[in-house]
């Protein structure tokens, strides 16, 4: 077997263990939250009686083993469960939200993924000039600003002061792809402007690294131009931690925008599992956590593998 | 006659050095040198490191390694100021009219691209042919420099060939867009000498055959020799000699070239071999953990009181791995070891505190075996702490007698590293290795990284402690000169086994096993006519069977 496929279907089998474990975590974390589910369904009033009819009901009475592999294996077929609190589907809730979530995470990676890697170029290109400063000093204090303040600074400015795009990013599916771009442009420019930071100065450290290599030398002395040095000779060596810290960030896109999704009023899984928290709606939470976790582990496998597929010494072995 | 296709005239090269706990400060690297190349000729740039030689040769090109500035002086190439250029029409210059062959082809190699790629890069780019065009040179030039399965070779990536043939796959790089100058820096250096015979002839061939002309930058006297038609000895950045080869090898003019051409003039006689050997590795088979094969196989040698055992072979023969069986690093899957009287533990852990301190290692690369923030003092202190318990005077008075015994004096007690010369270093770590009062000393490459001059000083030094503190030293090298200059007894390792071995009078006379013979005829020898010597003669004998 060609070696690549033992390492990335080794990275796989990995993913899927430490997802298990999440689930095991996310499982026993919601259960030893303080509260009963029934309680707080029926409210102060509720007979003893009511009490233990919802709790067999919900299968609160049996042993947490047996829940837990009950929820896993439910979760495995795409059954979620029904929230506790309005009795809806969570699988098909869940969906709705995770598609709104992801929408928002995907057109904010198209902008700042590759505008992040050619700064970072451009940033190597012209290092220690004031090119470099003026990128250096913009990302860092777009990354030091709190979201939300660039958030409302936003709303201010360019929804209120010049109406340029809706302050509230509401969307429905009876939009056009142009009506939601525009409802979504706000929230999506605060992403571009948190994520940037990270990622465009860690493609600058990292060709920088690459950038002392006796091959640069080569190439400049090839005669090739500054850019193409730095392009064709020195990315393609630093690829793998440009990926991992892209992926950390994609990672954030999905799971980390509460706080933007709340300013702009954005009906995504953010959003949802504040609310279901709140509401102590606890199969909710537990499949939202799960949901979280599979993104996070599953972009990190896939910055694994791509670090693995880079290597030309594992892709074409001796 | 047409003008040359390079002149430097007075050239100045500075640069700024930082040193510690100092303001930074320009000094000068090469001052005053003056010369001509015609077209389709070779200049040999020789001396030590620091003489300037590859600053000299990137100048052609234009070109300051890290913060290297040209300063005065001008650099005239086909007949215009290459010095006033501006950034287009210079690297027009670069990778078309001239071009570079880096010391160390592996790091110069862009390990993310094929090298048929590589090669071709700088052609395309400066529109010097087209793409099929290119492609064909560069197999025409794979296959004059010899390397296996011209018509795909390209298509491999860096690490799927060996360090020779990447490093003739450098030689193809340079020449594949025809330029009028190549600047080969240190093109052999890094190989194996049986290695190196082989690239050197195939560089030899493809100047001949392209008519390029050539700078050939090198340390070694005898490699140069046998390819350029005239030689520049440098020291210190200025110019000591310059002239035909025949005149620099045979007919030296001025002291600093006659040392060189002289260098190795250590007289070593053997001494007999004793009864009670001080080490003795028996039937030692050794491998890496998760690889497959073994490393050593069924190794013995002994290493007798007061006596050098040299263990001597090309890369990856085994040499360094046996050192690290003997040291303890890496436990061996069979054998035994014996010290003294005492049979040693094979894995470190079961080592006592005295077996310890009985075998001392001095390593290759001085500069990371110590550490950069330690004064030379604390360094040597440390084992005279560590194994006798040495503090205060005592200690102060130990470390001062031991910078004696290496030749440099109390006065380098509180130096960092960073404030040292290469050799210095060196004798730093042999002061560290003595200071345990070791009876065994394995000494890994430790001159390979020197300079000739500054290697044989070592040699000496090496040479009288062991008359001096009897101690033996286990002496793993490439070098068949170093052998020759310090050993009593030699094996010879090819493949993790040992092929020869036995007192060097016996090992180094013939009737030769197969392998012994291509090690000792590939040793450049310093005259003129060698390597086509050579080569004929492996051509006859190929031939012949």
């Amino acid at each position: 077997m060609h070696p690549i496929l033992i390492l990335v279907s080794q990275r796989i089998a990995l993913g899927l263990l430490l997802l298990f474990a999440a689930s095991v975590l996310i499982f026993a974390g919601t259960m030893i939250l303080p509260g009963d589910v029934a309680q707080s369904i029926l409210g102060q009033s509720a007979t003893p009686e009511a009490l233990a009819n919802l709790r067999a009901e919900l299968g609160l009475n049996e042993p947490p083993v047996t829940r837990y592999f009950n929820w896993l294996f439910g979760a495995m077929q795409g059954d979620l469960g029904v929230a506790l609190t309005n009795g809806q589907d969570i699988a098909d809730a869940l969906g709705r939200r995770l598609g709104n979530t992801l929408f928002l995470a995907f057109w904010a990676a198209v902008i700042a993924v590759p505008l992040a890697i050619f700064l970072g170029l451009l940033a190597v290109r012209y290092r220690n000039r004031w090119p470099d400063k003026l990128i250096s000093g913009v990302t860092l204090a777009s990354i030091s600003i709190p979201e939300f303040l660039i958030g409302y600074l936003l709303v201010y400015f360019v929804a209120v002061k010049l109406g340029w795009f809706s302050s509230v990013a509401m969307i429905n599916d009876s939009m056009s792809l142009g009506d939601k771009l525009s409802a979504i442009a706000l929230p999506v420019a605060v992403l571009v402007l948190v994520v940037l930071a990270h990622m465009m100065r860690m493609t600058r450290a990292a060709i920088l690294n690459v950038m002392q290599s006796a091959y640069i030398e080569t190439a400049e002395l090839k005669g090739l131009s500054g850019f193409n040095v730095i392009f064709r000779h020195a990315f393609p060596n630093a690829i793998s931690p440009i990926v991992n810290v892209v992926m950390l960030n994609l990672a954030y896109l999905v799971v980390g925008v509460v706080v933007v999704e709340v300013v702009f009023v954005y009906p995504g899984m953010g959003q949802f599992l504040v609310d279901h928290v709140s509401k102590r709606d606890v199969p909710v939470v537990q499949a939202c956590g799960l949901v979280f976790a599979a993104v996070y582990i599953g972009l990190n496998m896939v910055a694994d593998i791509v670090a693995i597929l880079s290597n030309p010494r594992l892709r074409h072995p001796k | 006659m047409a003008d040359p296709l390079l002149t430097i005239r007075n050239l100045k090269i500075e640069a700024t050095a930082y040193p510690p706990g100092e303001p930074p400060q320009d000094i000068t690297i090469v001052e005053g040198v003056s010369f001509a190349l015609d077209k389709g000729r070779v200049m040999g740039l020789i001396g030590e490191s620091g003489a300037g030689k590859s600053t000299i040769g990137l100048s052609a090109m234009a070109y300051g390694r890290g913060g290297v500035r040209i300063t005065g002086g001008t650099v005239t190439v086909n007949g215009r100021d290459i010095l006033k250029l501006g950034t287009r029409e210079m690297r027009k210059l670069r990778g078309a009219e001239v071009t570079y062959v880096a010391q160390s082809a592996a790091a110069a190699f862009n390990p993310a691209k094929r090298i048929m790629e590589q090669v071709i890069e700088a052609t395309l780019e400066h529109d010097r042919a087209s793409k099929s065009e290119a492609e064909a040179r560069a197999r025409r030039l794979f296959a004059t420099l010899g390397l296996p399965d011209p018509d795909n070779f390209g298509n491999r990536y860096p690490h799927q060939v060996s360090g020779g043939q990447l490093q003739r796959a450098m030689t193809a790089l340079a020449l594949c867009p025809h330029p009028d100058l190549v600047i080969f820096d240190e093109p052999t250096t890094a190989l194996d000498v049986t290695t190196q015979i082989d690239v050197l002839a195939a560089i030899k061939d493809a100047i001949r055959e392209t008519g390029v002309a050539a700078l050939y930058i090198t340390h070694d006297l005898a490699v140069v020799a046998q390819v350029s038609d005239e030689i520049m000895v440098l020291k210190g950045g200025q110019m000591v000699e310059h002239g035909s080869t025949d005149h620099i090898i045979n007919t030296p003019r001025e002291e600093y070239t006659r040392a060189l051409v002289s260098v190795r003039s250590i007289e070593h006689t053997e001494k007999a071999p004793s009864d009670d050997p001080v080490l003795r590795v028996e039937h030692i088979t050794a491998r890496y953990r998760g690889t497959n094969f073994d490393v050593l196989h069924d190794v013995n040698v002994e290493v007798h009181t007061g006596q050098t055992l040299a263990v001597v072979g090309e890369s990856g023969s085994g040499k360094s791995t046996l050192a690290r069986v003997i040291t303890g690093l890496l436990p061996p899957s069979e054998g035994q070891i014996t010290f003294a009287d005492r049979s040693l533990s094979t894995a470190l852990a079961g080592r006592s505190p005295e077996d310890l301190r009985e075998v001392q290692m001095i390593y290759q690369m001085a500069d990371v075996a110590m550490n950069p923030r330690q004064t030379v003092g604390t360094i040597i202190g440390r084992p005279l702490e560590f194994y006798f318990g040495l503090k205060g005077k005592a200690k102060r008075d130990r470390i001062a007698e031991l910078l004696d015994a290496i030749e440099m004096g109390n006065g380098f007690i509180d130096r960092y590293p960073a404030e040292l010369s290469g050799g210095q270093k060196q004798r730093v770590c042999i002061a560290r290795a003595l200071a345990a009062k070791p009876r065994l000393i394995i000494c890994d490459e430790v001159t390979s990284a020197l300079d000739p001059l500054v290697a044989d000083g070592i040699l000496k030094l090496l040479l009288a402690l062991q008359k001096r503190e009897d101690v033996a030293y286990l002496f793993i090298t490439h070098d068949l000169a170093t052998v020759r200059a310090i050993a009593d007894s030699i094996a010879v390792m090819y493949q993790g086994k040992v092929v020869r071995y036995g007192p060097k009078s016996e090992v180094l006379a013939p009737p030769f096993d197969d392998y012994t013979d291509l090690l000792l005829s590939s040793v450049p020898e310093m005259r003129l006519g060698w390597l086509e010597e050579v080569i004929a003669h492996r051509k006859m004998e190929s031939a012949g069977h």
